[in-house]
């Protein structure tokens, strides 16, 4: 018997846990080639900006081991964009839209908020706390728990009251559940983790940093622990908040790891760069992975690796 | 001037591919992998985006060659060259025959042919020909007559040297070290070989130097140019990850940061603001500070917004 994928988040009933993750899939266009974006989670769109933004001169993308570094600069259309042709688009197909937003100050957040609030079809918010704020010298919000909470506030403000709000924590950080009670205290439903990691390559030929933006963002599998262990760490802390747990998952093996750590909901990022129809194939390898393992529902195992390490010792024994 | 047929493309596919062979040919590594349904939709000019390392590889970047060449057997192959000089591209050089490979293709929007005759200058540097002479079959068909001019830096770098003195009305080659041809770089033969050869159309795949220095001379001359770019490097080759952007003027006259693989890897070679590779320019929509005049093209609201592929022409 098939086990059931269906994922329920407050009102959000989703046919999946799985979705891409922001700025992986652009707007789900290039995407629907290789997967039928309908049948996934949903699809968490590229930042969306207030003004159309040209992102960084090439090169943005370095390899490095299991790893991808990223220097972008939220490239795209803005909201007016994003609103006249994006979202029609990805509604036209039977995705859900999870919008993510991007800003350099409070009020940019809010209104991009408002805007999304006011166009039908959007599923949920998120909010990338990677950005620079403007008021912080450019230090991201996401590495500072009030700011990080103020950006929140002015989300959950301006967004319609049945948006969730989803905020995208920065695993830079020394405390990373601090951050995560700010943003639910300012009224974020849920919680989305992890943004990329800081890193830099240099490029042995030329001499020079490998990007035109000197550092730029790791992802991939490599960050993949460090996702786990702050998806646990949240879960911990605040077991009644969702949270979107992303990082280098490349497989269903690795889409349930984050659930057992407490995701409810997994995203797929740079691994769809690798293989365009990963999101299709790490859902059909996670329903075999709790077929496997006797489990009917998925929402069964999510943050069981929170339970007593006794019980854990007792499903080795009864199911694998 | 070159009419274009680049909508209505197909959508490109990912399948597991059989290589068939994988052969030396001089510097290069020319591979063929069984693929019917990428070779089914290729049009000349269009490439593939190969994974690398296997199913779990640390190589999360795909490698994208331009598609050489297709051949119906075996239900359809697909043929592509490149130099193995990095860890992704040494690892795909020691695949044997029967090894799977994970393709997706083709890729990109293609060469666009004259609809009428028309005397159509290929020019290549290194593995930059491999794509040219499934173009030249394809003009051919059309009546078109076709000059090669093929550029490298050593004998053993000039690709397809032969096939182009066979099948091409006249081919010139150059190296830089004078082993092959004349000594010097396609730029330099360039006026000869255009004024000789009475060229109405270019269709110029090289190093981004070269096809600058080619679009600036072609533009001299008033002889329109088809840019096949390589650089920046693509990461996905579908799209996705926005990492070969380059500036790009619109027939509207904005410039936008377009990707290169799926605007490109064609473009008009007038249209590239090859001065600007590499950075963003001052003027491209949504650079900073970039202000957005109302009621202009590209201006929220106003259809042809960023993004769109309108600048292809």
């Amino acid at each position: 018997m098939p086990a059931d994928l269906r994922t329920r988040i407050g009102h959000l009933d989703l046919p999946s846990p799985v979705l891409t993750a922001a700025g992986c899939a652009g707007a789900g266009r290039e995407l629907a080639q290789f997967t039928d974006i309908a049948r996934i989670g949903a699809v968490i769109t590229k930042s969306v900006t207030i003004e159309p933004r040209a992102g960084n001169p090439a090169p943005r993308f370095a390899e490095t081991p299991s790893g991808l570094l990223s220097s972008c600069g939220m490239q795209g259309p803005g909201i007016d964009g994003f609103l006249q042709r994006d979202l029609p688009w990805l509604l036209s197909r039977g995705a859900r839209a999870f919008v993510n937003i991007a800003g350099h100050t409070a009020r940019e957040y809010g209104e991009l908020a408002s805007r999304l609030s006011d166009a039908a079809g959007v599923t949920a918010i998120e909010v990338n706390l990677g950005c620079p704020d403007a008021a912080a010298a450019g230090r991201p919000f996401a590495l500072d728990a009030a700011a990080a909470g103020q950006v929140v506030a002015a989300v959950r403000g301006s967004a319609r009251y049945d948006i969730p709000v989803f905020a995208k924590l920065s695993p830079e950080v020394t405390d990373i559940v601090a951050v995560a009670k700010a943003c639910v205290s300012a009224g974020a439903d849920g919680l989305s983790m992890i943004n990329t990691l800081p890193g830099m390559a240099i490029d042995p030929v030329t001499f020079r940093p490998a990007l035109a933006g000197l550092s730029g963002g790791l992802s991939g599998p490599a960050v993949r622990p460090v996702a786990v262990r702050c998806v646990w760490q949240v879960r911990e802390a605040l077991p009644d908040v969702p949270i979107i747990g992303a990082g280098g998952v490349r497989t269903g093996r690795d889409a349930l790891e984050l659930l057992l750590a407490g995701a409810c909901l997994v995203a797929v990022g740079s691994v769809l760069f690798h293989d365009p129809s990963a999101c299709s194939r790490i859902q059909r390898e996670l329903e075999e992975e709790l077929v496997a393992r006797g489990v009917d529902r998925v929402a069964d195992v999510v943050g069981r690796a929170h339970q007593p390490a006794g019980y854990a010792a007792d499903r080795r024994r009864w199911v694998l | 001037m070159a009419q274009h047929d680049r909508e209505g493309g197909v959508a490109p596919v990912q399948v597991r591919g059989t290589v068939l062979t994988v052969r030396r040919v001089d510097a290069y590594v020319a591979m063929t992998v069984v693929a019917p349904a990428i070779a089914t939709r290729f049009r000349p000019g269009q490439f593939v985006a190969v994974a690398v390392g296997g199913p779990q590889s640390a190589m999360l970047a795909r490698r994208t060659f331009s598609v050489h060449d297709v051949r119906p057997d075996h239900g359809g192959t697909v043929e592509f060259v490149f130099l193995p000089r990095e860890p992704g591209t040494q690892w795909l050089a020691d695949c044997r025959s029967r090894d799977v490979l994970d393709v997706v293709g083709p890729l990109g929007r293609p060469f666009p042919v004259p609809r009428d005759p028309a005397s159509c200058l290929l020019l290549g540097v290194g593995p930059g020909a491999a794509p040219l002479f499934a173009l030249a079959a394809r003009l051919g068909d059309r009546g078109c007559p076709t000059d090669y001019l093929l550029g490298a830096e050593s004998a053993d770098r000039v690709f397809g040297a032969l096939t182009a003195r066979r099948t091409g009305r006249s081919a010139v080659v150059t190296t830089a070290d004078g082993s092959m041809g004349s000594r010097g770089s396609v730029v330099d033969m360039l006026p000869t070989v255009v004024q000789q050869a009475r060229t109405d159309v270019i269709y110029a795949s090289a190093p981004l130097g070269v096809l600058r220095a080619v679009c600036s001379l072609a533009g001299r001359y008033g002889i329109p140019v088809q840019a096949l770019v390589a650089e920046p490097a693509m990461t996905c080759g579908t799209g996705l990850c926005m990492g070969c952007v380059l500036p790009v003027a619109g027939n509207d006259g904005i410039t936008r940061m377009v990707r290169a693989c799926v605007d490109g890897p064609v473009f008009r070679g007038d249209l590239v603001r090859w001065d600007d590779v590499g950075t963003i320019p001052f003027d491209a929509l949504g650079a900073p500070g970039w202000k957005p005049r109302p009621g202009a093209p590209g201006a929220p609201g106003v259809p042809g917004a960023a993004g769109e592929r309108s600048h292809a022409g």
